[in-house]
């Protein structure tokens, strides 16, 4: 079994849970065995045999895209790293209500 | 029994004692000032490393480790510096030479000096700490002094940034914010307080650094970071980025603008108890759109406003920020390029995974695709 590292942003499809197991000798069998243990975090990094493009994916801190991408190899001695962006920061804390005024649209947020 | 005179006539013989025609001629040598600090102030030969007659024997293989690099040895008129290089050739230098005529000589002559810059009294005793380190010493404090760092953001990320670039005597810091001192900020944000609520985070910001340090040129900018306002507060000239914003599109536009201006970023972000830091160096480590090539749907994207935030996580990761920016300012250590450090601060577990240069980054690959402003809203909404 592999140890797979939950994102914070992720931990409420996982259980709540920090790290997860799952099995198999390469990246898209680790991907695959989540996806069943459990679908709603699969789905959000693993979809139709692809890794989604916001999530990277870190075997032994080391990026699979510059790797082998999917076939990257996988033990039970390695750490999977599921990793997407965290935008927080200065965290201003009326974001959401700042960025739905009507501003110039070159750098208000991501969200509506 | 020797006399000076007659010790000085005999190492004169047996050392290589050159002019500063055939000083100039050598490949590659190093130029070290052996006279005190007190003459040193006085002007010095460009390019001079000084280590002071004293401390020669003792500090010459940190400054030249290399027993075969060309070495010139000065000091006032080729007394000392004589004395100097039979030291080294002691040491097993292969090729030190004492400067004829010494500096009184070089000066005469009308050759080009340097007049050292020092720090006054007051500096020397508030930055004492830093002094007594030896990759940072005066030379290195002056670096910090002369620094420009630009802060995106003054809030959970930019707060310790700001005081602790501030305590370390950056020259100039430059914050970006558009933002007003609330209560909710507090639990955090650590440059303002009850004094400053309701104020803008910029002013409450310049507020606490003049409390701490006059040093310090504050430049606040109250308003947002935008395609439209970037170059503008650019051209105010920045050596680094600290990157402490609360969204993508921000994140994204100060990435193409660091890639195009060659501005290192210092890059921190922060979710609930997890914190991410690495350093993004144009065209020597990856950019942001390496590492992220595009940001995640809204929904794994919440804000700390909608997610929260352990409140000191900032306070560690904008320390760690401020690290890197120190070191990069003052040229020393390791910087953060090609690691992103993850820090959990439920387990206390830092972790680091290598991140590298995309070749087809849009932004600072091989063939860019981006090499103007995008419309960051829509390119964070796709």
């Amino acid at each position: 079994m592999t140890l797979v590292r939950v994102p914070p942003v992720l931990r409420t499809e996982a259980g709540g849970v920090r790290e997860v197991e799952a099995e198999g000798a390469t990246v898209r069998e680790v991907m695959e065995d989540l996806s069943r243990r459990l679908p709603a975090l699969g789905s959000r990094v693993y979809r139709a045999g692809e890794l989604q493009p916001f999530v990277n994916v870190y075997v032994d801190g080391e990026d699979v895209r510059t790797r082998d991408g999917l076939d990257t190899p996988v033990t039970s001695a390695s750490t999977v790293i599921l990793l997407p962006a965290m935008a927080g920061g200065s965290s201003a804390s009326p974001a959401g209500r700042r960025f739905r005024a009507a501003e110039p649209p070159s750098a208000a947020t991501c969200r509506p | 029994m020797t006399t000076y005179r007659e010790l000085l006539q005999r190492t004169k013989g047996e050392i290589s004692e050159v002019d500063a025609g055939e000083a100039a001629g050598l490949e590659g040598a190093v130029w070290i000032d052996i006279r005190e600090a007190d003459e040193w102030q006085e002007g010095h030969l460009p390019g001079a490393v000084h280590v002071p007659r004293g401390h020669l024997e003792s500090r010459i293989e940190a400054v030249v480790p290399n027993k075969d690099t060309e070495v010139v040895l000065y000091c006032a008129a080729a007394n000392r510096s004589a004395f100097a290089a039979k030291t080294l050739g002691e040491l097993g230098y292969t090729s030190a030479h004492s400067l004829a005529g010494g500096f009184t000589d070089w000066k005469r002559n009308g050759r080009e000096i340097v007049m050292p810059r020092t720090l006054s009294p007051e500096r020397r005793t508030r930055y004492s700490r830093h002094l007594l380190i030896p990759e940072i010493g005066e030379a290195g404090q002056l670096k910090l002094l002369d620094s420009r760092v630009l802060l995106i953001g003054a809030g959970g990320l930019g707060s310790p940034a700001s005081l602790y670039l501030a305590a370390a005597g950056i020259g100039r810091i430059g914050i970006i914010d558009a933002d007003i001192v609330d209560e909710t900020n507090l639990q955090r944000q650590v440059a303002h307080s009850l004094e400053t609520l309701g104020t803008p985070k910029v002013d409450s910001a310049k507020r606490s650094i003049e409390a701490l340090n006059p040093d310090v040129d504050v430049v606040t900018y109250r308003e947002r970071l935008t395609s439209e306002n970037i170059e503008r507060i650019l051209a105010d000239g920045w050596d680094l980025i600290v990157d402490g914003a609360d969204n993508f599109p921000t994140r994204y536009l100060v990435n193409d603008a660091s890639v195009w201006h060659d501005i290192p970023v210092v890059h921190g972000s922060i979710y609930r108890f997890e914190g991410q830091v690495t350093v993004f160096s144009p065209h020597q480590g990856p950019c942001y759109r390496c590492l992220f090539p595009e940001p995640p749907p809204a929904e794994l994207a919440p804000s700390c406003a909608e997610g929260g935030v352990l409140g000191v996580l900032p306070g560690i990761v904008g320390s760690l920020q401020t690290n890197e920016a120190i070191k990069l300012a003052a040229g020393i250590g390791e910087p953060l390029v090609g690691r992103l450090l993850l820090f959990d601060a439920l387990a206390t577990e830092f972790s680091e995974v290598r991140i590298e240069r995309n070749p087809n980054c849009p932004v600072c690959g091989e063939h860019p695709t981006i090499t103007e402003y995008v419309d960051y809203v829509e390119f964070c909404a796709r």
